[in-house]
């Protein structure tokens, strides 16, 4: 048989498979073999084996269902999620319904409640931080993008990773002890002195507060912002740079007309994202906040949000209503970062399609 | 960048036989118009280097003052004791960190299994089908759900069902985390591994299964591996869904149905405390966590720059 003996030859391409003259037939002799049934030799090693295997369907289909399985897990966590904050928050809906997010109560003790406070200080605090953190998100974005020179990209594009990589609770710790007393000693009554006739600064100022939350809340969400929005406008076409250029145009003017312009859609979608983290933010803002169901002009005096009334309250709510309560603003906080990430991630990708979104 | 990018151009008068004049480019309010547009200009380019400095100059400082915060307070008490009770010196986290990793593997042997799966799934059998699109999309906006969601999620499954807060149950609320995160990283780099080698597994006649274990997973397993540890570093420092979870423990716990102490949880309690002792601990704590975190997210990098795809191309 010179086909049992030439393939472990091959296999091993010991010195003598080189010697065998017949190697280049002996493989057309295996084709042949393999399709002739009728002929009464010994299977071939490799056609032992393989019969042996069988032809893979079974192992096929369980290992693309159980991908499969796994996949619409992602769809089985959402739903579930929301199907049981649902059941939990059921006696607080049966009460107080629709009207649990338009009343300013917050009383565990007679058991009312209601979450307007501490939606005025997710919304104030949220919408705060990005009034900060947009502009300057746009100017790393832009000078990362556009004007870096290639040295010191990758250096900064690190340290702003880094800036997301910092968890919440450390940023949380670092503004308890240093941001707080700037606020409480310098930067407060610095904004005092300047803006106090516009009533946003009144009040006493102890360092905790709306604002005080914002800022920390900014310096958090920049480095999301900065960086989908990079990507973004380095997804628009050079050819864009250089039309605009070859008219005549500053590097402004080019940044503007042709790449602003052109990824603006985009850049929305960033900072609605940005947004959305603001919104579930849970720990540093907790520290910083104040922790006071109050609705105030005034960004010294201090707030309370969804996110922090639930990290405060939770584990020593007593009572059924109480804790109904609480899961109901969880539930409130869901739905509303779905929304929101769901008409972000839309305006990315309706940018960014055909390139990979980038995972934050 | 002067004054003007076009100067004069001579018109072309010999081809037209007569005398045309040239076209003034100098007016007054065109001179007047490039040195608006330079000073904008300039203006503009001022303004996106002043904004990057004022971004990187906090973070600079925040990482400074933690860095010499931390290692001022940190010593080997920290890794070796568990916490003092009030008034006394000394005393340290080694629970907390022993509590967090015991947290954390149990996320990752749930969370990462079931993430790469998925993005196998987006990747090799879901192409082009609305399904994945659509599961593609669900997994973008879970990555954005508050965490503290998370936490409340798990506390009302498991731990109003068992009636007590147990580190299994910080395990799930942290797994649920991970999963989005690994999916789109597994997907994504999968999608970078050339039809061709696929194709030269399968044409061997090795099985789908066989191909998408050994060729594909293989070939992407160094990008895999980076958004593993991506998705490990960012749960590592979470502490809202551990609050009601793992709820913390001052004590040494290695059971999964009993509350265990976490890392970033010790430094949430000693941060908002009132005590001296507590807040050097909560510095030293976050020094720790952060150092953890610096050297997975440093290492990824390093490993990940070397090129996912050397094997492959």
């Amino acid at each position: 048989m010179p086909l049992s003996e030439t393939i472990p030859q091959m296999d091993s391409s010991t010195p003598s498979a080189k010697a065998t003259p017949l190697q280049a037939p002996a493989i057309l002799n295996f084709v042949t073999a393999a399709e002739s049934v009728d002929e009464e030799r010994d299977p071939s090693p490799i056609r032992q084996y393989l019969s042996t295997c069988g032809n893979g369907a079974f192992a096929d289909k369980t290992f693309a269902s159980v991908m499969l399985i796994c996949a619409l897990s992602i769809f089985a966590i959402v739903l579930f999620i929301f199907t049981i904050l649902v059941a939990r928050s059921r006696p607080s809906l049966a009460q107080f319904g629709f009207g649990f997010f338009t009343r300013s109560a917050w009383d565990p003790v007679s058991g009312d409640f209601g979450a307007l406070p501490f939606i005025f200080g997710t919304l104030a605090t949220s919408l705060l931080a990005l009034a900060m953190a947009v502009p300057l998100a746009l100017g790393v974005a832009i000078f990362l993008s556009e004007l870096c020179p290639a040295k010191l990209r990758a250096p900064i594009s690190f340290l702003t990773e880094l800036l997301a990589a910092i968890p919440s609770v450390v940023y949380g710790l670092w503004a308890v002890f240093v941001l707080v007393p700037i606020m409480r000693d310098q930067l407060g009554p610095f904004l005092y002195k300047i803006l106090g006739w516009t009533g946003f600064f009144e009040g006493s100022n102890f360092g905790v507060g709306l604002l005080t939350a914002s800022i920390i809340l900014a310096i958090m969400i920049l480095p999301i912002i900065s960086s989908i929005t990079r990507d973004i406008m380095q997804a628009v076409p050079t050819s864009q740079r250089e039309a605009v250029l070859a008219l005549g145009a500053t590097r402004w003017e080019m940044i503007r007309t042709g790449v602003l312009r052109n990824a603006r859609i985009g850049i929305v979608g960033a900072i609605i994202l940005g947004l959305g983290r603001a919104l579930g933010e849970t720990m540093a803002v907790t520290m910083v906040i104040g922790n006071h169901p109050d609705i105030s002009k005034s960004l010294f005096a201090p707030g309370y949000t969804l996110a922090s009334v639930i990290a405060n309250e939770f584990s020593e709510a007593t009572g059924d209503m109480y804790l109904s309560a609480l899961i109901e603003i969880g539930l409130a906080l869901f739905i509303v970062t779905i929304i929101v990430n769901a008409i972000a991630r839309a305006l990315v990708w309706a940018v960014t399609r055909g390139a990979p979104a980038r995972v934050h | 960048m002067s004054a003007n990018p076009i100067q004069n151009p001579t018109p072309n008068t010999e081809d037209q036989g007569q005398l045309r004049p040239p076209m003034n480019f100098q007016t007054r309010r065109m001179r007047a118009n490039s040195i608006w547009r330079y000073v904008v200009n300039n203006l503009m380019t001022g303004l996106a280097v002043l904004s990057t400095v004022l971004v990187v100059a906090p973070l600079v400082a925040i990482l400074v003052y933690l860095i010499y915060k931390g290692a001022s307070s940190l010593n080997l008490d920290f890794f070796t004791h568990i916490p003092a009770p009030v008034g006394e010196v000394g005393g340290g986290m080694a629970n907390s960190i022993v509590g967090s990793a015991i947290v954390l593997v149990l996320a990752s042997s749930m969370g990462i299994p079931v993430g790469i799966a998925a993005g196998v799934y987006l990747a090799e059998y879901g192409r082009g089908k609305t399904l994945a699109m659509a599961i593609r999309f669900t997994a973008d906006v879970l990555n954005g759900i508050p965490s503290i969601v998370m936490g409340i999620a798990a506390y009302s499954l498991i731990v109003m069902r068992q009636m007590h807060f147990s580190a299994f149950s910080g395990g799930v609320a942290l797994a649920i985390m991970m999963v989005p995160t690994i999916t789109r990283t597994t997907e994504e780099m999968l999608a970078t591994v050339p039809h061709s080698i696929r194709e030269a597994a399968l044409g061997l006649g090795v099985p789908k299964w066989r191909t998408v274990v050994s060729v594909s997973l293989r070939t992407a397993s160094p990008g895999i591996i980076t958004g593993c540890m991506l998705a490990f570093a960012r749960v590592a420092g979470e502490t809202a869904p551990l609050l009601f979870t793992a709820f913390g423990n001052q004590f040494w716990s290695f059971k999964l149905n009993e509350p265990i102490a976490a890392l970033p949880l010790q430094i949430y309690v000693y941060a908002i405390s009132p005590y001296d002792e507590w807040h050097r601990l909560a510095w030293a704590g976050a020094l720790v966590l952060i150092l953890m975190i610096m050297v997975s997210v440093t290492l990824v990098r390093i490993y990940a720059g070397r090129g996912v795809l050397k094997g492959a191309s």
